[in-house]
């Protein structure tokens, strides 16, 4: 086993070199982000190897394909800029696909010849290349800055700029805005939603649009994503809950600035506290009752947690990902008893180690927390050769350490580009705490029933 | 490897006097005009040369072309695509002067420093600097200020071997100068190109010579000419002419000619030595600037 077998100990300061990298470009975010509002075709302004780039990092971790147009840039366009090409392409796009919404999210070449996509849309409308009732949204997402989390709000960031709108009468609807997170959370936040009797507009939506059925038909707009009517209304709400600061911040925060409505950005609810703080959020919010029928679902969760504790007590983790997964998980971990010990995320931010710490509440001293350009897997490989593990959480690219040091891991984050599931099961809420449980338990027994000796080898555990 | 061939000694003198010359300095000093008035004095003494004009105003040929509307390289890029022909780009000036312009983008949109990128290799592809055309220099006259990477082109890999800055005896066109030493150092440590001296470009500051012979002193190189300041120089220009063309009898066109010859003649190439900006203050003080 020595795929990786360059890593050593020897951890020397770093200023530049990344190798293996904890996250990828800013449109990834913003097209998947894009892909949640209802009969929305994401446009990606730059050349055309960005675009099919996006789209295949899309269609590989969700399985579904991916719709997305390009301003196709030649040399020519990078010397006089992409104002043509995104004018015909918007004329284009709505003569033959006729979408409802056209998301445009720049790229490095075209932020770096300084396009000017405000003022090339408002020149589209002028020509009247936009029909009547059709929008087209935007936002500026460079790949030399911040990560594919950083896309992903920088596209819900648009929605709100240019889509809500305040009438001034409240409609007694709830938002949530509910950060990158896969189309079977998305569901399962909406279920809890309604469990709690909330009408509620959540943006964007993925679930039906990534996670379709196969049933014989080929629809180009998939049922599901939000529609612009509901984010135009998100204006006239009476809340906005916004789930995970990295990815859902900036836009729960316009809606107030822009539309008056009152907010609260919280933890992605992952694990039992952070679903309980969501939970409560909404209950004193909304003036509700916290139904039975959820609080023994969360019953079930605690109660998992406690027959399982022997196998969880103590157990080594390092966690790589992204920053509100992180945030949460890690306190998750520790609730279990386990000791997330190294945390590592691509997606820069000063905040991310504060918050962490907070909700590892001083519970794990020797915690080595890293995030950034220089946070990469090698140094996570390098950590972890020092002082192993025994259990790693993280995406696809960690089965390379996982391999080498045969330490089990679970796949969760962006991207799982090797195993079924993360789309249709969730891993928020308190069933999704209950699925984390199994899949951990999973992995820890498994490997004691392969490599314990004859004589141990339990039946009952 | 056994069919080496090794090559004529004549050939590569020959190739040795092919030389790449781009004329940098502060917007609006008169780099365009000094070029262009240089180059019609090293035509008349019967050298061959090809200019490049890198502003994407396009405007560094207006004079060889007696204002003639050239087509620039990126125009006819964005017309026809990339099927050109030399013939497309490049006219035939004052005194067989081969003349081409990259041009660029309207102010405000796209990349400039992109289109001198695309526009050079462009003319390296079609072959503008082959020996068939038995060129003795090629002169790129760069937009003012080296604003990013696109517009340090020139100067890169092994293009442009010598520059002459041009400047006057006016503190930011001073400042600019050894600005562009900065840059210079910087693509010296790395290739060919080196300092062939600076231009003084007269604005009849006081002591100005003094001032430009001490400047060049301090960055290491030499003041190759002082050009006086002469109205017969916008006289030919209002008529779309070199001086030279103009009126060849004139003073101002001896003192190209002058200019020519000393380019010609030059062997001195340096890596310069910038000045801290105190340093430059205080040349000025001790020049009487600041009396």
């Amino acid at each position: 086993m020595t795929l990786l077998r360059h890593t050593n100990t020897d951890i020397k300061p770093r200023k530049a070199l990344t190798v293996n990298a904890a996250k990828t470009c800013q449109p990834v975010g913003a097209m998947y982000a894009a892909l949640g509002i209802h009969r929305c075709l994401p446009h990606s302004h730059g050349s055309q190897g960005c675009c099919s780039y996006h789209r295949s990092a899309l269609t590989r971790h969700y399985k579904e394909p991916v719709m997305a147009a390009t301003s196709s840039f030649t040399e020519g366009t990078s010397v006089f800029g992409g104002q043509a090409n995104l004018l015909k392409s918007i004329e284009t796009i709505f003569e033959v696909y006729a979408p409802d919404v056209i998301a445009v999210h720049t790229t490095c070449l075209s932020e770096t010849i300084g396009d000017d996509l405000p003022q090339i849309v408002s020149k589209a409308d002028d020509k009247g290349f936009i029909p009547e009732g059709k929008m087209v949204i935007y936002c500026n997402t460079p790949s030399y800055i911040g990560s594919h989390v950083t896309g992903f709000s920088n596209m819900v960031n648009g929605m709100v700029k240019l889509l809500s709108e305040s009438t001034g009468e409240k409609t007694g609807t709830y938002n949530l805005i509910p950060g990158w997170v896969e189309p079977s959370d998305m569901r399962e936040l909406k279920r809890l939603m309604s469990v709690m009797g909330l009408n509620t507009i959540m943006f964007p939506d993925t679930s039906d649009v990534m996670d379709t059925p196969l049933n014989g038909d080929r629809e180009f707009y998939p049922e599901g994503g939000t529609t612009v009517e509901e984010i135009k209304a998100a204006g006239d709400s009476s809340a906005t809950f916004g789930l995970g600061s990295f990815a859902s911040k900036a836009a729960t925060e316009l809606l107030t600035s822009k539309c008056s409505v009152p907010s609260e950005v919280l933890d992605l609810p992952i694990g039992l506290r952070a679903t309980d703080r969501f939970i409560d959020a909404v209950r004193s919010t909304a003036g509700v009752e916290v139904p039975n029928s959820l609080t023994r679902e969360r019953g079930r969760l605690v109660d998992l947690m406690s027959d399982m504790h022997q196998y969880f007590h103590g157990k080594r983790v390092a966690l790589v990902g992204d920053p509100d997964q992180l945030i949460a998980l890690s306190e998750f971990c520790a609730d279990l008893d386990m000791r997330p010990v190294y945390i590592v995320s691509g997606t820069p931010g000063k905040i991310f180690e504060t918050k962490v710490l907070e909700r590892l509440e001083e519970r794990i001293p020797e915690v080595k927390i890293a995030n950034g350009a220089n946070a990469d897997m090698y140094l996570l490989h390098q950590w972890i050769k020092q002082e192993p593990v025994d259990l790693i959480i993280g995406n696809s690219y960690c089965k390379y350490i996982s391999r080498d040091e045969n330490i089990p891991m679970i796949r969760h984050g962006f991207p799982i580009l090797d195993r079924v599931g993360h789309s249709l099961f969730p891993t928020v809420g308190y069933m999704g705490g209950m699925r984390l449980c199994e899949m951990i338990l999973e992995a820890f027994l498994s490997k004691l029933d392969r490599e314990s000796p004859d004589e141990k080898v339990e039946l009952v555990m | 490897m056994t069919t080496a061939v090794l090559e004529p000694e004549a050939t590569k003198e020959a190739k040795k006097t092919f030389r790449k010359v781009a004329i940098y300095g502060k917007g609006g000093i008169g780099k365009a005009t000094t070029t262009q008035n240089t180059v019609a004095a090293l035509a008349e003494m019967g050298r061959k040369v090809m200019v490049v004009g890198c502003d994407p105003k396009a405007d560094s040929t207006r004079l060889l072309l007696g204002g003639l509307a050239q087509r620039t390289v990126l125009d006819s890029l964005r017309e026809e695509g990339e099927d050109l022909e030399l013939e497309d780009i490049m006219k035939e000036g004052y005194g067989n002067t081969l003349c081409t312009e990259s041009g660029g983008p309207e102010p405000g949109v796209g990349c400039a420093g992109r289109g001198i990128i695309t526009s050079i290799n462009m003319l390296e592809q079609l072959g503008a600097y082959e020996d068939d055309k038995e060129l003795d220099y090629a002169f790129y006259d760069v937009l003012g200020d080296v604003v990013c990477g696109g517009f340090a082109m020139p100067i890169r890999e092994g293009k442009a071997e010598e520059i002459y800055i041009v400047v006057s005896g006016e503190m930011m066109a001073m400042y600019a100068a050894n600005n562009i030493c900065k840059g210079i150092v910087k693509f010296a440590e790395a290739g060919g190109v080196r300092l062939g001296g600076l231009i003084c470009n007269s604005r009849n500051v006081d002591r100005e010579e003094d001032l430009i012979v001490e400047l060049a002193r301090q960055l290491g190189t030499q003041m190759i000419h002082f050009v006086p300041r002469n109205n017969d120089v916008q006289r030919a220009e209002i008529k779309r002419k070199t001086v030279i063309d103009w009126d060849p009898e004139c003073s101002q066109a001896d003192e190209y000619r002058a200019l020519a010859k000393a380019i010609d003649a030059n062997e001195k190439f340096v890596v310069p030595t910038p000045l801290e900006i105190e340093q430059l203050e205080e040349l000025l003080i001790k020049f009487g600037m600041f009396n």
